[in-house]
């Protein structure tokens, strides 16, 4: 049963293959000279001199334009790749057999519709998580010197952390969670919907949502945040940067140079009684001179609360998340085999 | 006489609707033999039911002595032609063969190849180009080199033209002669029907209207015809199933063992089509209900 869904699969995993080849060739042939560049701007030794910021800062300008949008390309394709296994690869696996009848011919045969479909979700989950692994192996491995450098890089936010929204699901080991989850899902979506086109829209929409819900709503929480309180004085106040808080307030955000990589989810400023501050209240910020407003609040003893992950909690992050995805493609797969095996499916 | 498929009170039902209701029989080992109703009569359903792709709603079903799809070894004691003959479109007659010898532990290559050629089918053409015929016959063949005690056939030849119809008949009664492989075969034709099975099973809206050998069925079936009479009138013994009458004359499709007495009577052989016809118009009638006169 192995050897026919292996066969079966052969046409998705050439798609695969080609695909990863592709990437190989441009990566393998771009990857030397992003290295040398790297070697070249001693940004490896920057912290140790305090010489982050411009050296960072101008090894990004120096990048240019092919290696900024090759590395995009990279994020970009490791976000999608889940969506398109569980869209085109997992989701037809079953109704493509439910639509042509040929389940009658699978079923049939002197095997179990259980090792059935163990050899079909088996052969598809390696695969998909295979090819995900080794797209994320490779881009990791280009992308290294950018994602090293960019957080140091002046103008640089969220998007180059490697704990923000966009790196944290593209690098590590979580991207083998959502191509099991993303297979798993879609072949749910077959079971249940039993025809290709609705089963393949579903998975992909609820894939989306799922990929876009979860760092919001979820991901901040997986380890209860980190809290510090930076004091707002005469000396960060000019720097900080005005950010709109809770309930429409405005406040201080101050720059951090001690939290590079830090992933802050929320910040608010707070009175010496720990109550929430609102700087619009400050009449001395009301059309003053930035100094007069400055002077004004340091009177104030504020304080900045922060929520945020530390950039040391990456690994630990990436585990649970990985666990966690891989344990709800678990349970979507047992309930295939329910399904399949319950309610033998007629059509 | 053990049964290859025995079922009682057996029912399916999808959502509300009841595809096959409260159907009990019993079909005997060594046969071919032939299910016929109308549309909507749960051929396919009950059929489905034997090969283990469905799971009952209510009564039970076994096959061969055991609960259908029961497990490896069950499955392998039973080849399935579906209705429609599936098969996977975009892989060769070859590939095809190779699947059946990697799911069947009792696969027959030989058998396999030697029917191939037979029926000239192309090992290297893929089945979705195959005529609808060589389909049937791709199917037919993956289903015997399983070397299977029972043979389910779901309206094999429904959608094939009359010669491959007799050529998939022919194929499937070769493989009967040699194997001694007992047959289970739905159709609506009921002249395919009569070519091949010997015992045949009427079925309407779930219920067995009759079931039998089919030379049985022949001999204590008649057609009377004669002056138009009462069938009340009749001599005991003898079981009405169809009557028709004109103004002058009485013509009935009767049942029994004894001889038919009665110099009145023009008595005649009826055919495995009038028999069927016969019993499927007896189970329409008593399921319509009958007119009543308002006053």
């Amino acid at each position: 049963m192995i050897r026919l869904s292996a066969l079966q699969f052969r046409a998705q995993a050439a798609a695969a293959a080609a695909a990863l080849a592709v990437f190989a060739v441009i990566l393998a042939a771009t990857g030397p000279h992003l290295f040398s560049l790297y070697d070249s701007s001693g940004i490896a030794a920057c912290q140790a001199h305090g010489t982050c910021l411009p050296l960072a800062t101008s090894f990004v300008n120096e990048l240019g334009g092919f290696y900024t949008v090759l590395y995009f390309i990279g994020i970009g394709f490791l976000l999608l790749v889940p969506a398109i296994i569980g869209t085109f690869w997992a989701a037809p696996l079953l109704t493509r057999e439910f639509e042509a009848g040929t389940f009658q011919l699978a079923w049939t045969q002197s095997v179990t519709r259980t090792r059935w479909l163990a050899a079909k979700l088996g052969v598809g989950a390696l695969a998909a998580m295979a090819t995900v692994g080794l797209f994320s192996l490779l881009l990791t491995w280009w992308s290294g010197p950018v994602d090293t450098a960019a957080p140091f890089a002046k103008g640089n936010s969220i998007t180059f952390l490697r704990l923000g929204f966009v790196l944290f699901p593209a690098r590590g080991i979580t991207p083998l969670g959502y191509a099991a989850f993303a297979f798993a899902l879609g072949v749910t979506a077959g079971v249940l919907i039993r025809r290709t086109v609705p089963a393949m829209a579903a998975t992909l929409a609820a894939f989306l949502f799922i990929q876009i819900a979860w760092p919001i709503w979820v991901r901040p929480h997986l380890i209860p945040p980190a809290r510090a309180f930076v004091a707002l004085t005469a000396a960060n106040i000019p720097d900080a940067e005005l950010a709109v808080g809770p309930g429409g307030s405005t406040i201080l955000v101050p720059s951090l140079p001690g939290m590079t990589g830090d992933w802050i989810i929320s910040t608010q400023n707070i009175d010496p009684a720990g109550h929430p501050f609102n700087v619009n209240t400050v009449s001395a910020c009301q059309g003053n001179t930035p100094q007069a407003c400055t002077n004004a609040l340091s009177t104030l003893h504020l304080r900045a609360a922060i929520t945020y992950q530390p950039a040391s909690r990456f690994w630990a992050l990436q585990w649970y998340e990985t666990g966690i995805f891989l344990a709800a493609a678990v349970l979507l797969a047992g309930f295939c085999f329910w399904s399949i095996r319950s309610r033998r499916l007629s059509r | 006489m053990s049964a290859v498929i025995q079922a009682g009170g057996l029912g399916k039902a999808y959502r509300r609707t009841w595809a096959l209701r409260d159907c009990t029989l019993a079909i005997p080992d060594g046969r071919v033999a032939g299910l016929v109703g109308p549309n909507g009569a749960g051929k396919t359903t009950l059929l489905r039911l034997a090969a283990g792709l469905l799971a009952p709603t209510c009564g039970t079903i076994s096959v061969l002595g055991e609960p259908p799809a029961a497990g490896p070894a069950q499955l392998a004691r039973v080849g399935f032609v579906a209705q429609d003959t599936p098969v996977y479109a975009r892989m060769s007659v070859a590939g095809h063969l190779r699947l059946g010898a990697w799911l069947n532990p009792a696969w027959d290559d030989a058998l396999a190849r030697h029917r191939v050629a037979q029926v000239g089918l192309d090992l290297r053409q893929r089945a979705g180009s195959l005529s609808g015929g060589q389909r049937a016959q791709l199917a037919l063949t993956l289903a015997l080199a399983k070397r299977p005690e029972l043979l389910i056939l779901d309206e094999p030849v429904a959608s094939l033209d009359p010669l491959a119809r007799r050529e998939f008949l022919r194929g499937l009664m070769e493989a009967v002669a040699e194997h001694g492989v007992s047959v289970v075969l739905s159709s609506h034709l009921i002249a395919d029907l009569e070519r091949v099975c010997d015992y045949l099973v009427v079925l309407v809206a779930s219920r067995v209207q009759v079931a039998g050998e089919v030379s049985a069925l022949l001999a204590s079936h008649h057609r009377l015809s004669g002056p138009r009479r009462d069938p009340g009138a009749l001599p005991p013994g003898l079981e009405v199933i169809e009557e028709s009458h004109t103004d002058k004359q009485s013509t009935l499709l009767v049942r029994t063992d004894q001889p038919i007495h009665g110099p009145s009577w023009t008595v005649t052989p009826v055919s495995m089509e009038d028999l069927v016809l016969g019993y499927m118009s007896r189970a329409r009638d008593d399921r319509m209900p009958r007119l009543e006169v308002v006053p």
